[in-house]
């Protein structure tokens, strides 16, 4: 089994509130992502970003654990604008 | 939504939050906290351990209502071969004390019942409110809050800013900078599930009591990060975390780490038969002293992992924000107190109450720790946890060697792998950075 199955499975445990039609994380629209913007396929904990058949990076933030990795790899150059999910939504940690 | 003026508005009911929050009810202030998760703790993300004494300074009777886990009694330092493990490990019966130092808890548990503490002080805490931005005067004095709610701007004295490492509010009023990948780690972790009585077995517990694991070594495959297992009550709390920085370098993934390192020999009859629950992460202030940012301004403070406070030497973060919330709480109603104005200058008591604490002084202490560590990460991570574990199955292992052959070999793959002036240098450097 792949890690990336892997990881949706571990999500799985987790309680969201999705605010549906409006991701709180958005990519710049670009040809060929910056590096940093790549290494989100492989960083990001949630696994929210991943590359199309075209070599673009895409997100699904619905996952979000709203750690902030991806701001701090990729938010200064512009790839990527970032904030918090509206009051209560997003992931609800029983635990933390 | 509120038409009134508040002394003091908090943001985020974490640790630090909370310990402003209830410092200031307590001493009679009009105390607004502004928290987006649904409950607080609903967002907040630890390992996680309790320092008592911080906590003691805010709620003296805490261990009688507070939702605590076990209390320590033993601490491991596993360093991580690829199939074995070096442990130093500390046990005393004297941590079975009447009021015991150090615990576990479940943050999101603990963080609810904290905020009732707040409340019945008489702060108001709103939840499921997030702040969008920080309100200032034509000056630049910081004077309010707008929130995601309609009509949501209040305005108060003073903002006491503890809204975690991952901070959008003092960043983007350009207060502070926003965190470097070297400077913060992400760590995941998960919730296993066993009934007490395997937990206590396992890691060898009576009752209540309580035992850490902090491992470091080749489980990061060459990155500055660390592995961690802490004993709840019914429960075992499993992390693994590295620089943002490595991580991006090294292109692993944080969950496939934290597989690797769960099925590791050493760890995973710890975790055997368990039943996941939760699975977070979180980013983790380790650029120390070197990066702590402006801490006051005109109409703000910063506190906490926004502030950058997290001893990663010691592994203290809850503490370090605890303690500067309650600083910068007291530091607030001093001012107030003297009926002055909630200005740059003189919310610089609480610099000076922060300088005065161990917070300041411990930072200070490592400054030069988090790059060193850094740099050196191949070596301290992967190469000496590699030829510690080979010297120790040397050690170890009967073979019909004679031993001056074996300390013969020992001390030739260290010089191998390091020479004698790289050994010397690494020792040499790490002591220096310690003192």
């Amino acid at each position: 089994m792949s890690l990336a199955a892997r990881v949706e499975e571990k999500l799985y445990q987790n309680r969201y509130l999705v605010d549906a039609g409006k991701p709180h994380i958005a990519i710049r629209p670009h040809e060929k992502p910056s590096e940093n913007l790549l290494a989100m396929t492989h960083i990001c904990p949630a696994g929210c970003y991943s590359e199309t058949s075209s070599g673009q990076v895409e997100i699904t933030p619905d996952g979000c654990l709203e750690c902030g990795t991806c701001r701090v790899l990729c938010e200064a150059s512009g790839d990527i604008t970032w904030n918090y999910p509206r009051g209560g939504f997003g992931v609800l940690f029983k635990f933390g | 939504m509120i038409e009134e003026r508040f002394d003091a508005i908090v943001i985020g009911a974490g640790m630090a939050g909370n310990a402003a929050a209830h410092t200031m009810a307590s001493r009679g202030l009009k105390v607004l906290q502004l928290e987006r998760g649904e409950y607080p703790g609903s967002k907040n993300v630890q390992g996680a351990i309790l320092y008592a004494d911080m906590v003691e300074k805010i709620v003296p009777n805490f261990r009688e209502e507070a939702p605590l886990e076990r209390h320590l009694v033993e601490q491991r330092f596993w360093m991580m071969g690829d199939r074995s493990h070096t442990a130093l490990q500390y046990r005393n019966d004297d941590f079975n004390e009447d009021k015991p130092n150090r615990y576990t808890i479940v943050r999101s548990q603990f963080d609810r019942w904290f905020s009732k503490e707040v409340q019945a002080q008489g702060a108001i805490v709103i939840c499921e409110t997030t702040v969008m931005e920080l309100v200032s005067d034509a000056y630049g004095k910081v004077i309010g809050v707008r929130t995601d709610r309609r009509g949501g701007t209040i305005f108060a004295d003073v903002v006491v800013l503890c809204e975690g490492v991952n901070g959008l509010l003092g960043t983007r009023a350009g207060l502070r900078a926003s965190p470097k990948p070297e400077h913060v780690a992400l760590a995941v972790k998960e919730m296993h599930f066993l009934p007490r009585e395997t937990i206590e077995a396992r890691f060898n517990l009576r009752g209540d009591e309580g035992v850490v694991v902090e491992a470091a070594g080749v489980i990061s495959k060459g990155m500055t990060g660390m592995g961690f297992v802490y004993t709840n009550k019914e429960s075992i709390s499993v992390g693994m975390g590295c620089l943002v920085s490595d991580f991006a370098e090294n292109k692993d993934t944080p969950y496939g780490l934290l597989e690797a390192f769960k099925n590791h020999p050493s760890i995973k009859p710890l975790l055997e038969g368990s039943e996941v629950k939760e699975y977070a992460a979180h980013l983790i202030p380790e650029g120390g002293y070197n990066t702590i940012p402006e801490l006051f301004g005109d109409g703000w403070v910063v506190c906490g992992d926004a502030a950058q406070l997290n001893n990663a030497i010691h592994r203290e973060g809850s503490n370090l924000a605890l303690t500067s919330g309650r600083l910068a709480g007291e530091a607030i109603f001093q001012i107030k107190s003297r009926k002055e104005a909630m200005t740059k200058q003189n919310l610089a008591l609480y610099k000076k109450l922060l300088d005065d604490s161990f917070v300041m002084k411990d930072l200070k202490k490592y400054k030069d720790m988090p790059a060193l560590l850094h740099a050196n990460s191949q070596n301290y991570f992967l190469a000496y946890p590699q030829l510690v574990s080979k010297a120790m199955e040397n050690f170890l292992r009967v073979d019909g060697t004679p031993k001056l052959d074996k300390e013969k070999a020992t001390i030739g793959a260290f010089i191998k792998e390091r020479k004698w002036s790289g050994l010397f240098g690494d020792a040499w450097k790490l002591a220096r950075a310690w003192r």
